[in-house]
């Protein structure tokens, strides 16, 4: 038996080895070159950025800009920052309040409907993200269904693609709001029945045991599903510029995305990447110590 | 995950405080004491409608035979192959783009599900600082928002792995990272379920490491690597920002870059329409393939509404 153990681990080593060897390789030292990009230099001749790999050679070139353009006297970044905070709270609440009622109902009294329900639920997960703005870009289209039906209540064509808050906002709901009521549904319908049954024995009507008994009960599903909402929406570029596409509505994304192409301006793409990842780690770290507690409690 | 009878047909109340016989109880599934709440059972259906139709008639102007997004001109298949050139068929960048999605969901599927299967049932026995450590990276990996990760990705192959240019090698390697995370968590979790009882059983009855996993761990396994494949390939055909950051010409960009860059500023026109159905069409078939193999796998096991979960990455 001892002989065995002693051999067993260097199986299994050798089977953990490759997937680790990529983590390094590929997600690690990429991680680390945006860093480097973010710490280094440009190269004047190929407008170019330079990886800077040792951290004692760092400069601060690409950080001081960053911190100009969102802190300085022509601060353009800075309106764009609170821009994306609007709009990610926004979108948030409006997937709370619209979400939570759907996954409580599936979760307490879709009874023996609760499978259909799931499935249309669970459908836009399977339906490209891509495909389902594609179809409210037909109908938000000048011509398209919701201006004719505006127009059937006297309203005039509204150009709802030509660069609208509210479009934006909109796009952010309809793109994100089936995590929300997925994460939100996983936890309600952990719900002990027992606990409600009690509220209602000790005379609780149906409105004050929601508020006694269920919503302290969901506060760790809503924390988790709002969290799984706003990790993508505040690194998305793709539903603001096809819903809108304008300058006056473009968020942190649009900013990182743009400076992607832009000779001259990669190494403070890098910089906003990482001052995004830092702002993200501890809400990252949050969901991934959650999810394993709750892993572990099942 | 959830609660589902051993028939699977219909989910057993979880308590019933009303002294009710058992036949009665399954007769009347969680039966709130209040009355049927048709406040939002009309929400959740007004939610459903807004969420679904829509898709419904991008689907239908697909087959319309014209250009109008709104005025339905009849049913036509010109904007999939009958039309010489604007069909996705007869569209060159088009239909490049179906082989490319194509190509990319099967060599990440079958590139990813290995190594991160190996991965899991590696890190399950092997205890120690290294290995939590490479444990957590790769749960940040299955957090980090995909731009930041799509940025990094971009990064290193122009800078530093410069000899994977931008196209098919870079968007593999960057989907194959960004996915590896899914069968290593999915495994690792039914491996924690499964406990350590079979292969010891197993190892006492005299297999050694290689017929343990060939014969015991692997087929219990099944499912799991199952649902965590199906994942992985419907994920890459609905992936975006890595593909659009790693493509570099008409050759190497998958259909969802497609429908991005052709349509906003809305001039796609229905061609676009045809190709977001093939995607969904696509994605349909292994997901349908995809509950079908999970219940012959785990053997009626577990319940229809666990399988769909599974696949869905919420089992």
């Amino acid at each position: 038996m001892t002989a065995k153990k002693a051999t067993a681990p260097r199986f299994w080593i050798a089977l953990a080895v490759p997937g680790m060897i990529w983590l390094l390789v590929l997600f690690i030292v990429p991680v680390y070159a945006v860093l480097a990009i973010a710490m280094g230099k440009l190269d004047q001749m190929l407008e170019a950025p330079v990886a800077v790999w040792s951290p004692l050679d760092w400069s601060s070139s690409n950080v001081i800009d960053v911190w100009r353009d969102i802190f300085g006297s022509a601060s353009f970044a800075g309106p764009i920052l609170a821009r994306t905070i609007a709009y990610t709270a926004i979108a948030a609440l409006v997937c709370l309040l619209i979400g939570y009622p759907c996954a409580y109902f599936v979760a307490r009294f879709a009874g023996r409907r609760k499978g259909l329900f799931l499935v249309l639920l669970i459908a836009p997960f399977w339906i490209s993200y891509m495909m389902r703005m594609l179809a409210w870009i037909d109908l938000l289209a000048t011509g398209g269904y919701v201006n004719k039906a505006l127009g059937w209540l006297g309203i005039g064509p509204v150009n709802w693609l030509g660069g609208h808050s509210v479009t934006v906002v909109f796009g952010l709901v309809y793109g994100y709001i089936p995590y929300l009521i997925m994460v939100l549904f996983a936890g309600l319908d952990r719900i002990d029945g027992s606990l409600l049954e009690a509220g209602r024995d000790l005379g609780l009507g149906r409105v004050r045991t929601f508020i006694h008994v269920t919503l302290p009960l969901s506060r760790q599903p809503i924390l988790t599903g709002l969290l799984i909402t706003v990790l993508p929406m505040l690194g998305d570029y793709y539903t603001n510029q096809m819903l809108s596409g304008a300058a006056h509505t473009s968020m942190i994304g649009n900013l990182i995305q743009g400076q992607l192409g832009t000779p001259g301006l990669e190494g403070q793409g890098a910089v906003l990447s990482l001052l995004l990842l830092l702002v993200l780690l501890i809400p990252m770290v949050y969901y991934v110590i959650a999810t394993n507690r709750e892993a572990a409690s099942r | 995950m959830t609660a589902t009878s051993s028939a699977g047909t219909s989910p057993a109340p979880a308590t019933t405080a009303d002294p009710v016989s058992p036949v009665k109880a399954r007769r009347l599934p969680r039966r709130s004491p209040w009355g049927h709440p048709w406040f939002l059972e009309g929400f959740i259906w007004l939610y459903l409608l807004w969420s679904l139709a829509p898709i419904a008639i991008a689907v239908l102007f697909s087959v319309n035979n014209g250009r109008s997004q709104s005025a339905w001109q009849g049913f036509s298949w010109r904007w999939y192959f009958t039309d010489h050139t604007n069909s996705v068929l007869h569209n060159p960048q088009l239909h490049a783009a179906v082989s490319q999605t194509v190509r990319l969901s099967v060599l990440t599927t079958l590139i990813a599900v290995p190594l991160g299967v190996a991965f899991a049932l590696g890190l399950n026995r092997w205890r120690g600082g290294l290995p939590a450590t490479f444990n957590f990276v790769m749960l940040l990996s299955y957090v980090i928002p995909e731009l930041i990760f799509g940025v990094s990705m971009f990064f290193v192959f122009t800078t530093l792995f410069t000899s994977v240019h931008l196209g098919t090698l870079a968007e593999v390697l960057g989907l194959v990272t960004w996915n590896v995370s899914w069968p290593a968590i999915i495994v690792a979790a039914r491996l924690a379920t499964l406990g350590r009882q079979y292969e010891e059983a197993a190892a006492d009855l005299g297999a050694n490491q290689f017929q343990v996993i060939r014969r015991v761990l692997l087929p219990l396994l099944a499912p799991a690597i199952f649902a965590s494949a199906v994942l992985v390939f419907s994920g890459v055909i609905d992936d975006f920002v890595i593909v659009d950051l790693l493509s570099s010409s008409a050759g190497n960009t998958p259909m969802s870059v497609i429908i991005y860059t052709t349509q906003h500023g809305g001039n796609g026109g229905p061609a676009l329409n045809a190709l977001g159905s093939i995607m969904l069409a696509m994605s349909l078939v292994i997901v349908i393939l995809g509950y079908v193999g999970y219940r012959l796998l785990s053997r009626g096991e577990r319940g229809g509404l666990d399988a769909l979960t599974a696949i869905a990455g919420e089992g």
